[in-house]
């Protein structure tokens, strides 16, 4: 009973994900099974970015990067072997003339981004909360301006095609829940108290014995371990790699899920990235056109993204929490005990208070 | 000899280009803790109001067709209103908000804008011509200098000095320059807090506008994305310069926009096309050295 309702945070989220997913798998049709396999692989990346952005309060938009380094690194392992040699001549040889299996490209591919990840928080994470942020957008341009132009290693803008396609809803699945819960172990554990302590107050915290530096590069690493999981399942699953998909309107519609689900909670990021999703399909569809009855309705190309930039502002305005407000889903019969341990000292003031009988 | 004068002035051009940018991003940020990132926008949506909004590829006049003066006064008016507009609906219900916050709220404005655009306009590049007159060559002194180049440097050179004058000399300006220093000892003395956001967000929009034209003057088309790369540079010039200062903002503008003409120039054929990732290395390398920026303000660390 206990550990269920210590581990209800996560129960919350992953049980209604699994009831999800297999109504989809045995009822949706191929379409909307796609757009949830997408959705799932938009929702590791978003709990990646969480893990960072939201147990430190530093918004990042150059997690792309992490996605961008692990997809193309998957792509180079795995791709057509026929074709390698000539369309991207400038890998080392190793990589050049042999196709290494899927489970080590990825696992290496993932290293890599969260490698990628910790060189850059080497230096990003000793700026100033509100500079690191900006800084992690050149992190972003730097990634776009290298890939787009290194034409015999990423083909440049071309489109990488012919990875094996082996990411189905289940996979996508598993790997939501298993980021999920790297998440909440991460949150629950003695760095991710630390960072969610400089999030509150950052000079209190450090006051306390808090490194900022430390426990920001510890976030920003897992966090980009995460968002190379992402990539790699993207890559595997669309079978193309292209790095226009790891631009700035990607970057936004993520950052729009987090903010909307709410950014200061686990909870928040899978609410936000579900109920967005499913908007944004209902909003897709709608722009092709609806029929009700003999009536064909529309509504304008790009209201999508009118729409979301809207909803994100009056969220900002009006519940700056996000849906979820910081929370995370609780054991709702129980409150007492919510996992937390009650400090050594306030207990030996409980029992003492107790033994002298004093109230 | 030639070859380097032709690059300094390339250099002073874009740097004073960006210069302005950031000054204009330095000024907001100074006066609400917002990183505007819908600044770019400004200058996209000042571009595009030359053009009559439809999806062809080469789109007949709006503003365009007006005569020079009547052309630069009404879209720099429409910028301004525009830059006025956002500050209204978007951050004035804002304005008590960390600065996180407010830096995701521009980005969500920025997308906002840059859709409503795509709507209007279609997303494909277009090709205008306004000015053509200044892109044939100048002779000066016996180096032949491209006309947009001279006038580029003539705009944001003088731009900056009306400005730097206007900051330093009026008692607006001095309002302004107090309000970025400590906003809160600012308003506590008298200085109005709805007409100093409104006076920087106003001078965002003029810069923005006149920055627009020289750009469509330079290159000729018009993109959707044609503000971004322009602001991503005002940014770390912002932070290189140091947050929140204002004279470092200029500094950091100058830094990035001679570097990049510097490799632009020198860089070997095959590596130019990096020449962005180089400008950005740099930035972070600067940071490595001095995290705070050149000129560190008390609005580098958050207060207590």
């Amino acid at each position: 009973m206990r550990h269920i309702q210590r581990l209800f945070p996560v129960l919350a989220l992953v049980i209604p994900l699994l009831i999800l997913v297999f109504v989809i798998d045995q009822f949706g049709s191929a379409s909307i099974q796609r757009v949830s396999t997408e959705a799932l692989i938009r929702l590791v990346f978003a709990v990646g970015l969480y893990i960072f952005a939201g147990n430190s309060g530093i918004v990042s938009f150059g997690h792309m990067t992490f996605c961008a380094v692990a997809a193309y690194a998957s792509a180079w392992q795995t791709c057509c072997s026929m074709l390698k040699p000539i369309t991207m001549s400038g890998l080392p040889g190793f990589l050049r003339d042999n196709t290494i299996p899927l489970i080590p490209a990825g696992l290496t591919s993932i290293g890599l981004a969260g490698g990628t990840a910790f060189l850059s928080g080497l230096i990003l994470m000793r700026l100033s909360s509100l500079s690191a942020s900006i800084s992690t957008l050149a992190l972003l341009f730097i990634l776009n301006v290298v890939y787009s132009n290194w034409s015999s290693v990423t083909m440049g803008n071309s489109t990488i095609v012919g990875l094996p396609v082996y990411v189905t809803i289940w996979v996508a699945l598993a790997a939501a829940i298993v980021a999920i819960v790297i998440a909440y172990l991460y949150q629950k554990s003695r760095w991710g108290l630390m960072m969610r302590a400089t999030r509150e107050d950052e000079v209190a915290a450090q006051a306390s014995g808090t490194s900022l530096y430390w426990s920001r590069l510890i976030a920003f690493t897992l966090s980009g371990f995460v968002a190379g999981l992402a990539g790699v399942l993207f890559a595997h699953f669309m079978g193309t790699v292209s790095i226009s998909n790891f631009f700035l309107n990607q970057t936004f519609l993520i950052v729009a899920m987090l903010v909307i689900g709410g950014m200061q909670s686990l909870a928040g990021a899978v609410v936000g990235v579900t109920l967005i999703s499913v908007l944004i399909e209902v909003l897709r569809r709608a722009e092709m056109g609806y029929s009700i009855g003999t009536m064909d309705f529309a509504i304008p190309r790009g209201s999508q993204e009118l729409i979301l930039a809207g909803i994100m502002l009056l969220i900002l305005m009006f519940r700056k929490g996000g849906i979820m407000g910081g929370r995370e889903f609780r054991w709702p019969w129980l409150v007492e005990d919510d996992g937390v341990r009650e400090p050594e000292l306030a207990k030996r003031a409980r029992l003492l208070k107790m033994r002298l009988g004093v109230r | 000899m030639t070859n380097i004068v032709q690059v300094l002035i390339d250099a002073v051009a874009l740097g004073s280009l960006y210069a302005l940018v950031a000054l204009a991003i330095g000024l907001v940020f100074g006066v609400m803790r917002l990183v505007n990132f819908a600044q770019g926008d400004y200058i996209t949506v000042g571009a595009y109001s030359l053009v009559i909004p439809t999806f062809a590829a080469t789109p007949a006049m709006m503003f365009g067709a007006l005569p020079t003066v009547a052309m630069i006064f009404c879209v720099v008016l429409t910028v301004t209103i525009l830059a006025l507009l956002t500050e209204r609906l978007a951050f004035r219900p804002l304005r008590n908000s960390d600065p996180t916050t407010l830096l995701i709220s521009s980005f969500a404005v920025s997308y906002f804008l840059q859709s409503l655009i795509l709507m209007l306009h279609g997303g494909r590049p277009k090709a205008i011509n306004i000015g053509e007159s200044l892109t044939t060559a100048v002779q000066l002194f016996g180096i032949r200098i491209p006309g947009v180049q001279l006038l580029t440097m003539g705009v944001a050179v003088t731009l900056l000095v009306t400005l730097v004058l206007f900051l330093k000399k009026t008692p607006i300006g001095i309002q302004l320059r107090a309000a970025a220093e400590n906003f809160q000892m600012a308003r506590l003395l008298g200085v109005p807090a709805n007409r100093v956001i409104a006076i920087a967000f106003a001078i965002s929009g003029i810069l923005g506008g006149t920055i627009s034209l020289l750009f469509v003057i330079q290159t000729g088309t018009l993109d959707i994305r044609m503000g971004v790369m322009p602001t991503v540079y005002a940014f770390f010039a912002t932070v290189i310069g140091g947050i929140g200062s204002l004279p470092g903002a200029v500094v950091g503008g100058y830094i990035v926009g001679i570097v990049s003409v510097l490799l632009q120039s020198y860089l070997p054929e095959e590596m130019r096309a990096f020449r962005d990732a180089g400008v950005f290395t740099l930035v972070i390398l600067i940071l490595l050295v001095r995290p705070q920026g050149l000129i560190v303000t008390s609005a580098a660390k958050e207060r207590v």
